[in-house]
């Protein structure tokens, strides 16, 4: 049990490429804080160097309030969880979760309860003294997280550990990560790029970007308060939707119709200095059906007509996607994440748009429907910078 | 279509059985030979028939009653072993440096080895003899194991770093953070998952070791350090008019005894698939 503390931890590699960048970062003792970001974007080596596993090339790292940059793994009394769960095949998933606490030089009746213990926990009794190459891959999981537990280190370092799951098993591993770190109340360090477990997992979450840190903070208020257009964009699934508009006095106009900017917005773009011309972004769920809007929040609302695309019903919820014509927002961090999401070679012309509609809307596939969204809800990006206009502690 | 297809796989299958059995007993044929030589009495040596018309013990008990051949099997035994061994510890050392390590030099050294490996032995036989001599090596166990681990180096990394590039690396990752040092993650995590091509290599190493012809003759002087296919060929019959080829047969059949053994001991141990189960699925 112990905080952990980045100091403006840089990784350069010899061939001068800048992998993670001044880093800094204070995880409390006992919290879960996950790190998130597309591949590359320095996750991973950051994990890496507090493990110990990558050198850190400026900056610091204290482990309780010590500097551990120089020390080996070893010393630092952390445990890891691979992507790849790396269980030792020649030994027995008994012999593998008893291998930290053998080297640790244990002796043998407490390695034994140690490691029932864990087994207790992780539902592996069954399976002590069976070789990983007979394991399901869920029971590989356990019993990597299993090796990590034994030992009570200060804290646990977890690179990936759901990505090799099938979907459901994903989710119920994701429960069950929650659950135990909770139980054990350890420090945790969880590297993903899967904002889904980003935002049901941590107590914060730190989005990253190229080696920098974009923002830090509780995964509510990512979603509600992106600092800039890669965190708006990278946080929420279906993820934020995002029109080219323009500021003309105190109204905005964009392919969505004119709509003007409620007293809350407008003091917000006033106090950040905004250009005129400005990206504009939407969450699905801040659409609704114009006909089951009541009057007054129909009068203060932007709105617009279209032929809806492609209608999914989920039961509870309607997602109904427009295909607007009019000029992609373009920025670099947007095309960075449709590059991420595979979506960049995906043909389409004009503003592809998701809403999130009541399961009462009689929209239907082909048919055009009128849209409203909150206008209070917009949030404002500049597309030079990506900084968002509309920013908010609060 | 199928029945026609039936027969057509039914006539491969023989094709090549025939084609198998032609190689196999081509192969086996002289050893088949040598253990029906080593068998047959002194008269009935040379009398051409492949089963022996009296069967005798005549030739064993004739190699074993000197000390010529007991003492040059030990000395092989000794030598080959002494060799293989360490020969696969400085390999094994050697390959996982050359596999997952960048340094300096590493070309240079892979270069250097794989070039003492393609030299011709027999161009360093005089040096080496004149060397060992004046060192006080000639015709000693010493003399012979130096030269061998040093042919048998190359062909122990080359083996061995091939399996080691096999290992995943995140393994002893694994073990770093399980708190292992590196000496600790090497010996009970690395080098156990390393074992098929430690053994593979072992193997490899002892035959070359133990089949050696040129060094042990060239190298070697008396009974204290010659090994068995050298002191084969000082086999002589008792007299002049007697005909050595009883006894070479059986010498013949009992040094591939512990070829034999060594390989049946090692193949148990190469597991193939021993990694699986260590990452994903």
């Amino acid at each position: 049990m112990a905080e952990i503390v980045l100091d403006k931890v840089t990784k350069r590699y010899p061939d001068d490429a800048l992998a993670v960048q001044e880093v800094n970062l204070e995880i409390a003792d006992g919290e879960f804080i996950i790190l998130v970001g597309p591949s590359g974007c320095g996750k991973s080596t950051t994990l890496n160097m507090i493990a110990g596993l990558e050198d850190i090339t400026e900056g610091e790292l204290r482990i309780g309030g010590q500097r551990v940059n120089e020390k080996a793994p070893k010393d630092r009394d952390i445990a890891m969880v691979f992507q790849s769960y790396a269980l030792y095949p020649h030994m027995t998933v008994k012999e593998n979760m008893a291998f930290p606490l053998r080297l640790a030089k244990v002796d043998n009746a407490t390695v034994e309860r140690k490691v029932r213990e864990a087994a207790e926990i992780l539902d592996l009794m069954q399976h002590l003294e069976r070789k990983p190459s007979n394991l399901s891959g869920g029971q590989r999981q356990r019993v990597a997280m299993g090796r990590a537990i034994v030992r009570s280190p200060k804290a646990f370092l977890m690179d990936e550990p759901l990505s090799n799951l099938d979907a459901k098993l994903r989710v119920q591993m994701r429960t069950s990560v929650s659950r135990l770190q909770k139980q054990l109340g350890t420090t945790t360090v969880y590297v993903t790029h899967d904002q889904t477990e980003a935002m049901t997992l941590g107590d914060r979450v730190v989005v990253m970007r190229g080696g920098v840190v974009q923002q830090i903070g509780a995964p509510q208020f990512l979603y509600d308060h992106p600092a800039n257009l890669f965190v708006a964009g990278f946080i929420g699934s279906p993820s934020m939707n995002f029109v080219p508009a323009s500021l003309e006095n105190g109204s905005l106009r964009s392919v969505l119709g004119d709509v003007t900017l409620t007293d809350r917005v407008r003091q917000l773009v006033e106090g950040a200095d905004a250009p005129r011309e400005v990206i504009m972004g939407i969450r699905p769920e801040h659409f609704e059906d114009a006909a089951l809007v009541d009057a007054a929040a129909l009068s203060s609302g932007g709105k617009f007509t279209s032929q809806v695309d492609v209608l999914e019903s989920m039961g509870s919820d309607k997602y109904a996607y427009f295909n607007l014509t009019g000029e992609q927002a373009a920025s670099a961090e947007l095309q960075e994440l449709a590059a991420d999401a595979g979506s960049d070679d995906v043909p389409g012309d004009g503003i592809s748009l998701v809403t999130r509609l009541s399961s009462a809307s009689g929209a239907a596939e082909g048919a055009s429907a009128d849209i409203w969204f909150d206008a209070d809800k917009v949030q404002l990006f500049d597309p030079s910078s990506g900084r968002n206009l509309t920013y908010t502690e609060r | 279509m199928a029945g026609i297809g039936g027969a057509d796989t039914t006539g491969k299958k023989w094709g090549w059985g025939v084609l198998n059995a032609v190689v196999v007993i081509y192969a086996l044929f002289p050893v088949l030979w040598i253990l029906s030589l080593s068998f047959k009495s002194s008269k009935t040596l040379a009398d051409g028939n492949f089963i022996p018309r009296e069967w005798s013990l005549e030739n064993y008990q004739n190699i074993f009653s000197t000390s010529e051949f007991t003492r040059a099997l030990i000395n092989s035994i000794g030598i080959a072993i002494i060799a293989t061994a360490i020969a696969v510890v400085f390999g094994t050392m050697a390959a996982y440096a050359i596999a997952r390590l960048d340094f300096p030099g590493k070309n240079l050294l892979v270069g250097v080895s794989l070039l003492i490996a393609m030299f011709p032995q027999v161009s360093l036989v005089s040096p080496l003899f004149e060397i060992e001599r004046s060192m006080g090596l000639f015709d000693t166990w010493p003399g012979l194991i130096l030269p061998y681990i040093t042919f048998a180096l190359p062909l122990a990394i080359y083996t061995l770093s091939a399996f080691f590039r096999e290992i995943p690396w995140e393994l002893e990752k694994a073990a770093k953070m399980d708190g292992a040092t590196p000496g600790q993650a090497f010996r009970r995590v690395i080098a156990p998952l390393a074992a098929p091509g430690v053994f593979t290599t072992a193997i490899l190493v002892f035959i070359f070791c133990w089949n050696d012809f040129l060094f042990a003759i060239s190298l070697t002087s008396t009974e204290s350090s010659r090994t068995v296919p050298v002191a084969l060929s000082f086999f002589t019959g008792s007299s002049q008019f007697e005909d050595p080829a009883g006894s070479i047969a059986a010498a013949a059949v009992v040094i591939t005894i512990p070829i034999i053994l060594f390989v049946l001991f090692f193949q148990r141990r190469i597991v193939a698939g021993l990694t699986s189960g260590a990452v994903k699925g």
